[in-house]
């Protein structure tokens, strides 16, 4: 666990520090991608396991040039002539940054209300914002689902109000997605933007005003650009994984166009189509990378700064 | 001096707490609804408790992810915490950036992609699917949360305590147990319990990657719920909460008992 000697020779404990989890995670997280990026090349067979072809390490040489062979692009344009999965590719981008801007609008005042506290509520505060995400998510997306329902408070409260003459549609629709995505994600916006804006130094706004800087003016000059680190950390924590979800389309959504989590889902249970299933996960992942490596990075930086 | 906070701060956290709890609370109070019909309310009853407590299947269900919780959550811990080490004391070493890559990557990851690839994987393998790979599947995403919790608690730490150890002779190994560990044990702790909740709560990567006589309770609930809303199922997620909100109030008190011990310690000294 120590540091490199003067010698720059590591103990076998140090290595063995690295070596464990690393092993682990190159074994049940890297190689599984990499069987993904083959199975997407292969063909769906009625068999078990249902694709073909299978690498047999066994047969040499030979059957390792065979197998190359029969690898093809069948899935990748097939993904790209049928507008049910472009349709569903969009529709998950878009809905994502949807609920990613407002989430930011949400999560904002919320961050910079509680990095105003005093300071001895504030762990409070951050505990209380951080609690719902241990009760369990389907658990949280099921009670929308008896809001947002024909019969569901949302409609009885409205009705009650006078506010509607007749219930409204809430489930089943993209708002019903939307409402269950900000509520689920609120957590990874608010509490990135809140370490940012807790940090900011006061004495910064003080001075703005000494010299004159109305307040507003003074937030968008110094509270913004100081807590752009903690937004976009926030934005990409819930962009990344909202392109993705399958529950919460699934349970608040309609039936109508799918989430691309939702057609990988149909693909691989109810089509037992593999190869189509995998192609679909890479073009998501290779359209998710770019988001990836920026929150990699800036995970780094944070790291780097300290 | 610091400004307060103004009506518009207050307003916008009390706001945002309503929204987060609300749906909640809704919910464990209807899970004493005597009325079939989720909707309308008709008096305080247990009724649902009763019939929970009857449903073996779903009983099983619990069972089974209790047990896959406990036990993916230790082991997720130990690699989680070892990662956290080599990620922040072990220097530059060769394949670093790799390294860090993999610790991040799951946290983000969209479910439906890392359970298929693991599902492929134990495929491949051919390995029996069942309690086993959902356990080895949990491991894998829940040690990279444990490993982010730890890291930042190792960031903030006075390294000088275990430097003083080294340099009285006592060897690395020693140093870890007796001085690192008892440090960043609030941590430690804090991760068991999050890769716990975050396997007892999962459906997308244990739907992918169990086998027959594996149903875990968020595939069970899943799997009822699709048919429709039932009173049950509130009482079931009733529980749930409850046994969350028992763990993290018994985990606040041990850190508080913790901090209390340390700083009585301190004092005598």
């Amino acid at each position: 666990m120590s540091d490199t000697g003067a010698s720059g020779r590591r103990s076998w404990g140090a290595r063995l520090v690295i070596l464990i989890p690393a092993l682990w995670l190159t074994v049940l997280f890297l190689v599984p991608f990499l069987i993904v990026l083959k199975i997407s090349l292969s063909q769906s067979v009625i068999a078990q396991p249902p694709y073909t072809p299978t690498l047999d390490l066994t047969g040499g040489w030979q059957a390792v040039r065979d197998f190359a062979a029969a690898l093809s692009f069948e899935n990748y344009k097939l993904l790209g002539s049928d507008w049910l999965y472009i349709v569903s590719y969009l529709r998950s981008l878009g809905i994502a940054f949807a609920a990613t801007a407002i989430l930011l609008a949400i999560g904002y005042p919320i961050a910079y209300g509680m990095a105003r506290a005093p300071r001895g509520l504030q762990p409070v505060l951050v505990m209380a914002v951080f609690l719902p995400f241990l009760t369990a998510f389907l658990i949280r997306i099921y009670a929308w689902i008896n809001i947002l329902q024909r019969e569901g408070l949302l409609n009885e409260t409205l009705l009650a109000l006078g506010l509607i003459r007749e219930p409204l549609i809430w489930l089943s629709t993209d708002t019903a997605i939307l409402i269950g995505a900000v509520y689920s994600y609120l957590p990874f916006m608010v509490l990135p933007l809140y370490a940012s804006l807790e940090k900011l130094d006061d004495s910064l706004l003080e001075a703005a005003a000494d010299l004159g800087c109305p307040a507003w003016r003074a937030f968008w000059l110094v509270t913004v650009p100081l807590s752009l680190p903690g937004a976009v950390a926030g934005a990409l924590l819930c962009f990344i994984p909202i392109v993705g979800e399958f529950v919460i389309p699934d349970l608040l959504g309609g039936s109508g166009a799918q989430m691309i989590g939702q057609t990988l889902w149909v693909e691989f249970f109810s089509n037992k189509d593999w190869p189509v299933a995998s192609a679909v996960a890479v073009v998501l992942l290779v359209a998710l990378l770019a988001p990836i490596v920026a929150y990699q990075r800036l995970q780094a930086r944070a790291l780097g700064e300290r | 001096m610091r400004k307060g906070p103004s009506l518009f701060n207050v307003t916008s956290v009390a706001l945002g707490l309503a929204f987060l709890y609300l749906p909640i609370v809704i919910l464990v109070i209807y899970s004493f609804n005597a009325s079939r019909l989720v909707t309308v309310w008709g008096g305080w009853s247990t009724r649902w408790y009763v019939e929970l407590w009857n449903d073996a299947a779903m009983l099983e269900a619990a069972w089974i992810s209790l047990r896959i919780a406990a036990l993916s959550a230790t082991l997720a811990t130990v690699l989680g915490t070892l990662a956290a080490v080599a990620l922040v004391r072990a220097g530059r070493f060769r394949g670093r950036t790799a390294f860090s890559a993999m610790i991040y990557a799951p946290l983000v990851m969209p479910e439906v992609i890392t359970g298929l690839a693991l599902l492929l994987l134990f495929v491949a393998l051919n390995v029996d699917r069942g309690f086993w790979t959902v356990t080895a599947a949990h491991t894998t995403l829940t040690m990279c949360f444990v490993a982010v919790v730890v890291q930042s608690r190792l960031l903030d730490f006075d390294r000088s305590l275990e430097e003083a150890a080294m340099d009285l002779g006592c060897p690395p190994l020693k140093t870890f147990f007796t001085i690192t560990l008892p440090l960043i044990f609030p941590a430690v702790a804090a991760g068991w319990l999050l890769a716990f909740t975050l396997s007892l709560d999962d459906l997308v990567i244990a739907s992918f990657t169990t086998g027959p006589g594996a149903t875990t309770l968020p595939i069970r609930i899943y799997s009822e719920v699709r048919l429709g809303v039932k009173p049950q199922i509130n009482a079931i997620c009733t529980v749930m909460i409850a046994v969350v909100a028992f763990g993290v109030i018994v985990a606040a008190l041990l850190a508080k008992r913790g901090e209390l011990v340390r700083a009585r310690r301190a004092a005598k000294a």
